[in-house]
C-alpha cells in the first residue's frame, strides 16, 4: 500500500515584509486526521504562515499542497474550495445577525434566503450531533456568549465542507471548563477525518491535545516532533533558543502592613453600563495580589481608577489615607505621588507613546519629577537620556539605544522600558495589568523576577491577568472577578484552575448537567467583553 | 528601524514633490500656449531677481511663517485649525485698537503692544471653538471654519461702524499715528546713496517671525508643555494614562495657535496698510496649513515652507503683470504644490522606501 498523502504540505515558504523575513524556508506535512500544533513566541511567524495558507498573503517563494495536489491560493475563495477553513483569534462575526444568518453568510445558494437558511438549519443539526457542536441557530451573535461565537466560526468552516481547520489561539478568551469543551470538539472533528492545525503560544495545550507540534522562531521552523516524545521544556528551549524556566521561583511572602484599602468601588460607563459593583479588597506590603477574571469583568476599570483615569464613587485608601477620587487631585499625576506605580494592561495604548524615543518615554507620567527639569519651563532632556540609558541596561533592554523609537522595539523590550519606569520609582503600590501580554517567553521570566523582587522589596502588588497560570503562579492571594463584582478570594496552594475557572463565570457551586454550558450561559449574561485584546 | 534616513524624509521628498509639482505646472503653462521656461525665469527674475522683489517674497513669506506655525502647532496635538484666517482677521481687529486708542510714544513700544493685541484678539478667537472641542466634543475642523466667517462679518460691522472714518464711504479704518509705523526693509537697510527693498513692504515684523520660529521650536522640543501636547498629539489614551489633562492641552495648544495666527496681523495690518481694511488676510490662513503640512510642522520647515509660497505669491503676482498667463493659474500652481506635498505624499515616499530598502540589501 502506498504511503496516504499529507493533507497539507508545504514546501520552502518564504516570505518578507519589508526589511522583516517573516517566514523563512518553511516546510511542514501535516498527515489527514491529526492535530498539528504551531507553537512559537509572538512575531515567530505563525500568523504569517497562516495568511499565507488562507490566501492573505502571497508567498516570496514556496509550495503548498493539498492532498498531495499543488494547489495555488490567491485568496480566501481559493482557500475555501480547496478545503481549508480557518477560525481566527478574533471572530468573523456580524454581531446583529443570528447564528444561521452568519454560518451562511457569503456561503448562499441563490439570492432567496430562505431555502439557503432552511438548508444550514438541517445541516447545522446534524454537525451539532455529530461533533457536541450545538448552538441556538436563532440567537444573535451579540447575545450569545464567546464559546458560543467560537463554535459559530467552526460550522462556518464546516457548512463550507472544510476538511482542514485552522485554529489561531482559540482559547485565548475561553475559560479552562470551555477550553476543555473546545478540545472535546477538536478530538471529536479528528475522530471524522478532519485536520487540524492549531496555532498557539501556550505549552499546555500543545500537551494536551496534538499529535505532532512544530516550533517557530524568528520566521523558521526549528524544529518538528511527535508530541509523545516531546516536554514543555524542550519545547520551550526550542521557541526561545536557550534553556527557560517555566516555573517562578519565590520565596513565602512576608506580609507587612495594609498598604491599599479599597472599599465598596462602583463605576458606571459613558453608556450607563454599571462596570464595578460594590469592589472592596486589600493590598499588604510585600504581597502579590492576583486578580483572575475573564477579559472584560471589571478589571480593566479597576486598575484606571487606581491609576487616576476613571471617576468612581466610593473609598480607596493608600497607605491610610483617603485619595480623592472625582476632585482635582484624582488625575495619574496625583496617583504618582501618592506613590502608585501603574503598568497598564495596553502598553502599545496607554504605557508607551509609540512614536516617542525610549528616553521620552521613560520620563512618561514622570514628567514633573525634579530631576528631569532644567529650569521651571524646560526640560533637561540630557539627564533623562543618561536616566534612561541606566535604566536600560539595568533591565537589560535591547537594543539599548535612547533614542530608538518605542515602536521599533519588540513586545517584551517595551514592556521592559515600561516597568524599568514604574519599578524604578521605588512605589509603595504597585499596578500591573497583563504583564507578559504579547511579551516572548525569555522576556516573561525577567519580567515575571522582577515582580517578584519588588515584593521581596515590601511593597504590594496588585496583579490582573487573564492568564490564569500567571496568576496561580505569581500570587501570593488570588482573587477573583466577575460582571464587575468579586467573586471571592482563594490561596493559590488551596485552589486550581477549575475551581477558579468556576468563579471566573460567577459561579461558587459546581453546577448540575453540563458545566461548560453554565458557564457559557453566565458569561453571556454578564456580558463580559470579548472583544477586549487578550 | 526607520526605512528611510532622516535627511530623505525632510528633504529629498518635499524636493521631489514641488519638482513633480512644476513639471505638471509646467505642462499647463504649455497648454494655454505660453513657454514654461520664461515662465519660470519671469516668477525667479520678478521675485528673487531684485531687492524689491525679495521684499515682496519676504513680505509674504512672513503673514505665511505666522499661519503656517498656527497650524503646526495645533497638528501637534492633533488638531486641525482651519481657523486661522479668522484668527488673523481677529488679530487685525487688536492691532487696529491698539493703534489707534492707545498714544505710543516710539514704534518699538508700539510693536510689543501690537502683538500682544494681536495675539490676545487671535486667541480669544481660538479659545471659543477649542472650548466647544474639548467639553463639548464639538469639531474642531467645523467650529473654526465656522468662525471664520463669523471673523468676516464681524470685521465687516467694526469697519462700516464704530471703525469707520467718520465722512468716509470706505470700510476702513482710520490711518493708523505716525509713531505706531515699522520700520520698513527700506527703513532698515538703505545706506547713503544705495536704497534697497524701495518700496516693499517687507518690515521688522519678519524677524519677529524668525523669533517665533525659534520660540515655538523650543516650546515644542525643549518644555515640559511642548512634551505633553506631542504626547497628547500621539495618543490621547497615553495621555490621559500619564495623567495629562486632554482639555488643558487642547485649550492651551488651541490659544498658543490662535496667537500666531493673530500675530500675522503686525505684518499686514500694521507693518504693511497701515490701517485695518476688509479682507485684510487674504487667504493667508489657509496657505498656512499647505506651509505646516509641507514642513512637516517642524519651526523650521515651516519657514522654509513659507518662503516657497512666498516666492510663489510674488511669482505669481508678476507672471500675471507681463504675461497672458492669468492670475488664477497661479493658484493652480499654488494647488498643485499642496497637492502633492500634503496629499500624494505617499505616492513619493513609497517608492522610495523601496529604493533605500533594496540600497541597503545591496550594500548587506
Amino acid at each position: 500500500m502506498t504511503e496516504q498523502a499529507p493533507a497539507i504540505e508545504l514546501k520552502g515558504i518564504s516570505k518578507a515584509f519589508g526589511p522583516v523575513q517573516a517566514n523563512k524556508d518553511i516546510s511542514i506535512r501535516v498527515m489527514p486526521g491529526t492535530i498539528h500544533g504551531i507553537i512559537g513566541e509572538n512575531g515567530a511567524g505563525k500568523s504569517t504562515l497562516m495568511s499565507i495558507l488562507y490566501g492573505f498573503y502571497k508567498a516570496d517563494a514556496g509550495e503548498v499542497f493539498i492532498a498531495g495536489q499543488k494547489t495555488s491560493i490567491p485568496d480566501s475563495q481559493a482557500a475555501i474550495a480547496a478545503g481549508i477553513g480557518m477560525v481566527f483569534q478574533h471572530f468573523k462575526l456580524v454581531e446583529n445577525f443570528t447564528v444561521l444568518e452568519n454560518v451562511i453568510l457569503g456561503a448562499e445558494d441563490s439570492g432567496l434566503l430562505r431555502p439557503s437558511l432552511a438548508r444550514a438549519r438541517r445541516e447545522l443539526k446534524s454537525l451539532a450531533e455529530e461533533y457536541e457542536l450545538n448552538v441556538d441557530p436563532d440567537a444573535l451573535i451579540e447575545e450569545v456568549g464567546v464559546g458560543m461565537q467560537q463554535r459559530v466560526e467552526i460550522l462556518k468552516a464546516l457548512y463550507r465542507k472544510a476538511d482542514i481547520l485552522i485554529l489561531d489561539e482559540p482559547t485565548g478568551v475561553l475559560t479552562p471548563a470551555e477550553a476543555d469543551h473546545l478540545f472535546r470538539i477538536l478530538e471529536n472533528l479528528k475522530r471524522e477525518g478532519k485536520t487540524i492545525i492549531l496555532i498557539t503560544h501556550k505549552l499546555r495545550e500543545i500537551m494536551e491535545i496534538t499529535d505532532t507540534v512544530s516550533v517557530m522562531r524568528r520566521g523558521e521552523m526549528t524544529a518538528t516532533v511527535k508530541t509523545t516524545d516531546t516536554s514543555p521544556a524542550e519545547l520551550a528551549e526550542l521557541m526561545v533558543g536557550r534553556k527557560v524556566l517555566l516555573r517562578v521561583d519565590k520565596a513565602p511572602a512576608q506580609i507587612g502592613r495594609k498598604i491599599l484599602e479599597v472599599r465598596d468601588l462602583n463605576v458606571t460607563d459613558d453608556k450607563g453600563v454599571h462596570r464595578l459593583k460594590g469592589v472592596s479588597f486589600d493590598v499588604h506590603a510585600g504581597e502579590i495580589l492576583g486578580i483572575a477574571g475573564v477579559a472584560g469583568n471589571g478589571q480593566s476599570e479597576l486598575l484606571e481608577v487606581l491609576g487616576g483615569y476613571e471617576r468612581a464613587t466610593g473609598s480607596i485608601k493608600v497607605n491610610g489615607e483617603e485619595i480623592d477620587l472625582t476632585g482635582a487631585k484624582s488625575d495619574g499625576q496625583s496617583r504618582r505621588l501618592r506613590g502608585i506605580a501603574h503598568v497598564p494592561e495596553d502598553r502599545q495604548r496607554e504605557g508607551l507613546i509609540m512614536d516617542y524615543a525610549a528616553w521620552e518615554n521613560t520620563a512618561f507620567g514622570y514628567h514633573h519629577a525634579d530631576e528631569y527639569q532644567r529650569s521651571s519651563l524646560f526640560m533637561d532632556n540630557a539627564a533623562i537620556r543618561k536616566d534612561t540609558e541606566e535604566k536600560m541596561a539595568r533591565f537589560d533592554v535591547r537594543p539599548p539605544d535612547p533614542k530608538l523609537a518605542a515602536k521599533n522595539f519588540s513586545g517584551g523590550n517595551q514592556q521592559k522600558i515600561v516597568l524599568a519606569r514604574e519599578i524604578e520609582r521605588n512605589p509603595d503600590l504597585l499596578l500591573i495589568g497583563q504583564p507578559t501580554r504579547g511579551v516572548d517567553i525569555g522576556a516573561i521570566e525577567f519580567i515575571h523576577q522582577q515582580i517578584v523582587a519588588l515584593r521581596d522589596q515590601g511593597k504590594a502588588i496588585l496583579l490582573v491577568s487573564v492568564e490564569l497560570e500567571e496568576i496561580l503562579s505569581l500570587s501570593d492571594r488570588i482573587a477573583v472577578m466577575f460582571d464587575g463584582k468579586m467573586m471571592g478570594e482563594r490561596m493559590p496552594q488551596e485552589t486550581d484552575e477549575k475551581e477558579l475557572g468556576l468563579l471566573m463565570a460567577g459561579m461558587t457551586t459546581e453546577p448540575q448537567g453540563s458545566l461548560h454550558e453554565a458557564v457559557e450561559a453566565n458569561l453571556a449574561h454578564a456580558g463580559g467583553d470579548a472583544s477586549k485584546e487578550v | 528601524m526607520d526605512v528611510m534616513p532622516k535627511w530623505a524624509d525632510v528633504v529629498l521628498i518635499p524636493l521631489i514633490s514641488i519638482f513633480l509639482a512644476a513639471i505638471l505646472s509646467a505642462l499647463v503653462i504649455l497648454a494655454i500656449g505660453e513657454n514654461p521656461w520664461e515662465a519660470l525665469k519671469l516668477m525667479v527674475q520678478g521675485a528673487l531677481g531684485s531687492t524689491y522683489g525679495w521684499g515682496y517674497t519676504l513680505y509674504y513669506a512672513t503673514n505665511f511663517i505666522f499661519t503656517g506655525l498656527a497650524v503646526a502647532i495645533a497638528f501637534h496635538a492633533r488638531m486641525f485649525n482651519i481657523g486661522g484666517e479668522g484668527q488673523a482677521l481677529l488679530g487685525g481687529l487688536g492691532v487696529a485698537i491698539i493703534c489707534l486708542y492707545i498714544p505710543w510714544p516710539h514704534w518699538s513700544l508700539a510693536l510689543l503692544g501690537a502683538a500682544i493685541g494681536a495675539a490676545i484678539f487671535g486667541a480669544a478667537w481660538a479659545a471659543i471653538p477649542a472650548f466647544l472641542q474639548a467639553k463639548r466634543g464639538s469639531h474642531i475642523v467645523i467650529t473654526t471654519i465656522m468662525f471664520n466667517f463669523i471673523a468676516a462679518a464681524l470685521l465687516n460691522y467694526f469697519l462700516i461702524g464704530a471703525l469707520k472714518v467718520p465722512g468716509s464711504m470706505e470700510p476702513a479704518s482710520a490711518k493708523f499715528p505716525e509713531a505706531t509705523h515699522l520700520p520698513s526693509f527700506q527703513d532698515m537697510f538703505s545706506f547713503g546713496e544705495s536704497t534697497l527693498f524701495r518700496g516693499a513692504p517687507a518690515n521688522i515684523t519678519f524677524f519677529v517671525a524668525l523669533a517665533a520660529c525659534f520660540g515655538l521650536w523650543a516650546l515644542i522640543w525643549r518644555t515640559r508643555l511642548g512634551y505633553e501636547i506631542r504626547a497628547f498629539g500621539h495618543s490621547e489614551s497615553a495621555a490621559k494614562y500619564a495623567g495629562i489633562s486632554p482639555t488643558k492641552i487642547i485649550m492651551v495648544a488651541m490659544l498658543i495657535s490662535g496667537a500666531l495666527a493673530g500675530m500675522m496681523a503686525i505684518n499686514n495690518v500694521q507693518g504693511e496698510a497701515e490701517r485695518l481694511v476688509l479682507n485684510a488676510v487674504e487667504g493667508a490662513g489657509f496657505i498656512g496649513i499647505a506651509v505646516a503640512l509641507m514642513g512637516r510642522s517642524h519651526p523650521f520647515g515651516v519657514f522654509l515652507a513659507a518662503l516657497l509660497f512666498g516666492f510663489l505669491y510674488q511669482g505669481g503676482a508678476e507672471l500675471a503683470l507681463w504675461t497672458s498667463i492669468p492670475r488664477e493659474l497661479i493658484i493652480v500652481i499654488q494647488a498643485l504644490v499642496i497637492l502633492f506635498t500634503g496629499a500624494l505624499d505617499n505616492m513619493v515616499r513609497m517608492p522610495l522606501e523601496r529604493l533605500f530598502l533594496s540600497m541597503r540589501r545591496a550594500r548587506k
